[in-house]
């Protein structure tokens, strides 16, 4: 007997798809259809029976689990609080106020991927829109640093470069899509213009694309590797578009002015709206960081790197933010909630975590749950679990559990955690 | 159980001026005192102290995606201002965009105990309920934006208002929204194309309908769905000298259709584009007087540090143009779209003193209290935690004279205000801070102290400082509980959402599936919100 | 214009002002061949994700480095042989495979071999330096 449930949303990136129709077979997904690899895999892969927690490698009910992690929690100086990117907001709102109650350091996935990019909103502001909004307008699009044929697959045919819209009946014949890249990505195959720009020049290359914007004239030939005359031309079609706008992502980000590249190219989409209406909108990676973003704003005034150390929330990128805390051995426990630090912090802080008792909340076993002194496997959001998630634009959805609940979520762990922290 | 005895009660809907009485409470409500048990309730000697029901705010922007992307945006706003947790409190930061706990926790502290977030767009109305349920204590509802709504334009375009009608029902219902909100109608369109409306009759692009019919249509809409509120309208031409004269149509163009108009002050500039400012506040508070079925908030200026965001698209860049700073904006498929930018208001700056005598005009101009509200549309005009300085000011002409001697020196030149020396009485007071705001929000069991009202009272002390004592009541019970006593915070419990739910014929589904496909890229089956996000909530009926 | 299959329309790391900073690098860091260094996903490195991240797929598929075909046959280095890899954060060895990178680029998959590549230095921000860093490779 398989039952089809329809509607569902996807978990797994940002731009959290809510078309998916996934068929569930005696208790086990069989088939996912409308989602892209990323989607199928997270669906298909996860096995939802019960495991026991561990303590030091041993199983343990749930209790005695929840009774450890909450004494190493207790008993820490200086805990840091990390991840929440793949939780439900209704789990991330408790992780806050774990936080809060703790008196612990609290930080997002934010900070090694769109944390600049909070930054730079922060300078300079960011004129966006949601992904219907591109889907009918948009016929300028640029993705700047970002490779969604990679890592948001179904963006380019759902929201944003082949959709037919309400003035774009064509579909892709009524747009224009340029790829801005280090190198010639998947996405760069699907561009009428790709720019090659030298890796580390991006912030150069905006700046002058604001000189050329604004009418004035560029004396060099080429700027980080890109004839001045193909920039002159990018700025034509900006100015000239009827609705363009930008996406943004890790090559931004990640490279040598991370937040300044940034406010440079929110200054340039801002600066737009002088001849035109142009937007952007950030990559956001995971299912719900961007929920993350919000919760933890909404509860302590700040996006990530939040410390509640002195009883009220202090703002710290670079003091807070948990690469940095664990590179200089500042926490002295870690709570990882739904991410996999070990995977993918530099090693230097990675480490750290194998050095300090280290508790983790996840669906499936990760580099991290292999080192952590605690492990929760809990319930999968968007698969089991049920929820929260805001989509790359800030638009929330309600997640349809395909599978029934068996495992505890992380809003129940975390609460039963909350409600065993002591006073002080 | 509780008694309140002894105390002086200002119960305007009840119509008591300050008259002793004392007042029972039973399950969360006002009861006769034959049914409380004298021996087993709690006791609150009143005697010499100022009772009133629990402040009711009726525009004011604390939940929800434009609010907190003013959060995100604004850590400069949070660094100075924030409060440490304590055992049963959380710990929160802000000052014009505070947290959400931090936001029930001050207007609680300064005896409010109901206040609407003036405005949410559908299709983000989902996140509006999460922040509700972070903001403890306080009873709270959502007004949701119409006025550039696709589906209700495309109604008005074919002439059908019966399918415009029942798409608002539907949407009301899916948004879990207390009442119809209208923002620049058609200008927010407009703005996609880089455009706006400066009149009533201008076309919103691409649509073929008038700001004018998007108004009339809606506010015919609300009456017949016997919606609670009216529909709550932030009109066109915001903050351009000159649009007194709008608003003036814009009351003319409800033809007598009952309406609420908010901010009010941003509307009322007299002069002209490219001259000084004026207030403009005579000729529309004479629009106002004339019209019994207009009532209207007034989105006072306070000096000092405010962050403007509105669903009002071209508004916002206007306004990050005027002043360089950094500007947030943010179109919304299909609904609506908006902006923040942070804004300072100066005494000595010309413009912000004129629109601060403006607003001042207005209350003392507008002889009805019972339809004139105070509102400092936080945080545009300034933070709702200084409406007990605006308090003073009503009250206290000297007190106006001498915010008047610190302003712009031209501000006076042709200001009403000097001569204005009406002050306002307490029982006046307690009208355009809760009897008033309750009656205009159709909310029966808030603003007074009936029997069968919610048990929401504020007590103060009945000091001199006018705004010492409404900063700092000494007493605040909500739903029967007490949660303020001696002036400080003790108890934190959940407040409620109030939302309506609008019968409608289930015939519009088919309508709405294909504007969703046309419109939209989310399921017409995952935008409503659920009732997993309304664990507190409570629907008001329509007549 | 439009260009519909990847193709190249600005320069490499070979202008200028390029080549008088790597010079310099060179000087101050005794390095002999080097690159800048990018990780990022990849399909492959996402499907791993999804069987596991101590499954062979996962392993095989963040366990490498992408190299231009230009600077492979500049060094002489065949695909899949195994190079070291070093920044200032630490080295790897990986087998090589060919990528459509211009010279002078070098490509890794975010993942824990990138990771023993990554310094933690945010300047102030959080964010590592996961793009952009100046990194040698040695045929092993």
């Amino acid at each position: 007997m398989s039952t089809i449930v329809e509607n569902v949303v996807c978990p797994f990136c940002g731009c959290l798809c809510d078309d998916l129709a996934v068929e569930v077979e005696e208790g086990r997904v069989a088939r996912v259809r409308r989602a892209c690899a990323n989607g199928r895999g997270l669906f298909a892969h996860y096995d939802p029976t019960p495991q026991r927690p561990t303590v030091d490698g041993r199983e343990v009910d749930w209790e005695e689990a929840i009774a450890e992690a909450a004494r190493i929690l207790n008993e820490a100086d200086s805990p840091l609080i990390y991840g929440l990117s793949s939780m439900a907001t209704e789990a991330q709102r408790k992780a806050v106020e774990l936080a809060d109650r703790l008196g612990a350091m609290i930080d997002t996935t934010s900070s090694v991927c769109h944390g600049p990019t909070g930054l730079a909103m922060q300078a300079v502001g960011e004129p966006t829109c949601t992904l219907g909004e591109v889907r009918n307008r948009a016929d300028l699009l640029i993705f700047w640093g970002c490779n969604p044929a990679v890592s948001h697959v179904r963006h380019f045919t759902r929201y944003s470069v082949t959709p037919k819209g309400m003035l774009t009946p064509k579909g892709r014949r009524d747009r224009t899509v340029v790829v801005v890249d280090v190198r010639p990505t998947a996405s760069a195959r699907a561009a009428d213009l790709f720019l090659q720009v030298q890796p580390g020049a991006d912030f150069e290359v905006l700046t002058v694309l604001r000189a050329l914007v604004q009418g004035k004239t560029v004396e060099v030939e080429t700027v980080g590797g890109i004839p001045t005359a193909r920039l002159q031309e990018l700025a034509e079609r900006m100015k000239t578009c009827r609705f363009g706008v930008a996406f943004m992502g890790m090559g931004l980000t990640q490279t040598g002015g991370r937040d300044l590249n940034v406010s440079e190219l929110f200054t340039l989409v801002a600066e737009l709206n002088q001849y035109t209406r142009f937007s952007v909108i950030p990559m956001r990676g995971h299912g719900n960081v961007a929920g993350a973003d919000q919760v933890l704003t909404w509860q302590s005034g700040y996006p990530f790197g939040v410390s509640f150390a002195r009883g009220y929330p202090r703002y710290g990128p670079g003091e807070f933010t948990a690469v940095d805390v664990l590179a200089r051995g500042e926490a002295d426990a870690a709570l990882i909630l739904a991410s996999d630090p070990m995977a993918h912090f530099p090693g230097a802080a990675a480490r750290q975590l194998e050095c300090i008792p280290t508790i983790v909340l996840d669906p499936m076993p990760s580099l991290t749950t292999r080192v952590a002194r605690v492990v929760f496997p809990t319930a999968c959001y968007g698969v089991d679990a049920a929820g929260t998630a805001y989509r790359m634009d800030g638009v929330p959805i309600r997640f349809r559990p395909v599978l029934p609940l068996v495992r505890p979520t992380d809003e129940h762990v975390l609460s039963e955690i909350v409600a065993r922290v002591l006073p002080g | 159980m509780l008694g309140i005895l002894n105390g002086r009660v200002y119960d305007p809907l009840n119509g008591l001026n300050g008259e002793v009485r004392d007042i029972w409470v039973k399950d969360g409500r006002i009861v006769p005192p034959e049914e409380v048990d004298r021996e087993r309730a709690e006791i609150l000697d009143a005697t010499g102290l100022v009772v009133m029901p629990g402040g009711v705010d009726i525009h004011s922007h604390i939940a929800g995606a434009k609010v907190n992307a003013g959060r995100k945006f604004r850590p400069e706003d949070h660094r100075d201002h924030t409060r440490t947790r304590t055992a049963f409190t959380r710990s929160g930061s802000g000052y014009t965009v505070p947290t959400t706990h931090l936001t029930g926790y001050l207007y609680v502290e300064m005896g409010y105990t109901t206040v609407m977030e003036a405005a949410t767009a559908p299709l983000v109305a989902r996140h509006t309920h999460e922040e509700l349920e972070d903001i403890p204590i306080l009873d709270k509802g959502a007004f949701i934006t119409m006025g550039n709504n696709h589906f209700i334009m495309r109604c008005i375009r074919e002439g059908d208002r019966d399918k415009a009608r029942d798409y608002v029902a539907w949407l009301l219902s899916a948004a879990r929204g207390y009442a119809i909100k209208i923002v620049n109608p058609g200008g927010v369109e407009n703005w996609k194309w880089g455009r706006n409306v400066s009149r009533l009759d201008d076309e919103v692009i691409g649509f073929g309908v008038t700001p004018r019919q998007i108004l009339t249509t809606l506010a015919w809409i609300n009456d017949e769905l016997g919606l609670p509120h009216v529909p709550h309208i932030h009109g066109i031409n915001l903050g351009q000298p000159g649009n007194a004269r709008t608003m003036v149509e814009t009351i003319e163009a409800l033809e007598g259709r009952r309406a609420h108009f908010c901010h009010l002050q941003f509307f009322s500039y007299g002069g002209e584009p490219g001259k000084r400012l004026r207030s403009g506040a005579a000729e529309v508070a004479r629009a106002v007087n004339e019209h019994p079925n207009v009532t209207v908030d007034v989105g006072q200026i306070i000096f000092g540090e405010a962050t403007t965001m509105t669903s009002d698209g071209p508004l916002q860049y206007r306004l990050h143009r005027l002043t360089g700073n950094k500007w947030l904006n943010d179109d919304v498929e299909g609904e609506t779209g908006g902006g923040v930018v942070p804004m300072h208001y100066r005494r000595k700056n010309l413009i912000s003193a004129v629109q601060w005598i403006t607003g001042m005009e207005l209350f003392l101009l507008i002889a009805d209290p019972w339809r004139v509200f105070l509102t400092t549309d936080h945080p545009n005009a300034g933070p709702f935690f200084a409406y007990p300085q605006v308090i003073k000011l009503l009250i206290d002409r000297d007190a106006r004279a001498e915010v008047l001697e610190g302003l712009h020196p031209k501000a006076r030149e042709g200001a009403l205000l000097p001569e204005l020396d009406r002050e306002y009485s307490l029982y006046e007071i307690a009208i355009i801070t809760r009897a008033g705001t309750a009656r205009a929000l159709g909310l029966k069991n808030k603003g007074h102290l009936g029997v069968g009202a919610d048990a929401d009272v504020t007590i103060y002390a009945d000091l001199e400082d006018k705004e010492a004592m409404f900063a700092h009541p000494r007493y605040v019970i909500k739903g029967g509980e007490i949660v303020v006593h001696d002036g400080r915070l003790v108890r934190e419990r959940p407040g409620r959402t109030l939302y309506v739910a609008p019968p409608y014929d289930p015939g519009i589904e088919a309508a709405i599936r294909d504007h969703f496909e046309r419109t939209y890229v989310i399921a017409s089956d995952n935008y409503p919100v659920q009732d997993e996000y309304l664990p507190h909530g409570e629907v008001v009926p329509c007549a | 214009m439009r260009t519909v299959s990847a193709k190249y329309s600005a320069g490499v790391l070979d202008g200028r002002v390029g080549r008088v900073l790597l010079a310099w690098m060179a000087e101050v860091t005794n390095m002999n061949e080097y690159f800048t260094l990018i990780t990022g996903r990849t399909p492959k490195q996402g499907e791993g994700l999804h069987k596991g991240k101590d499954s062979e797929a996962y392993r095989r598929a963040t366990a490498l480095v992408e190299m231009s075909l230009e600077d492979m046959a500049r060094l002489g280095i065949e695909e899949g042989q195994v190079v070291r890899v070093r920044t200032a954060a630490g080295q790897v060895e990986v087998p090589v495979r060919a990528g459509a990178l211009p010279p002078g680029l070098l490509f890794v998959p975010m993942g824990p071999v990138a990771n023993m590549l990554i310094g933690a230095k945010t300047e102030g921000t959080g964010m590592p330096p996961f793009k952009g860093l100046a990194a040698e490779v040695e045929p092993r």
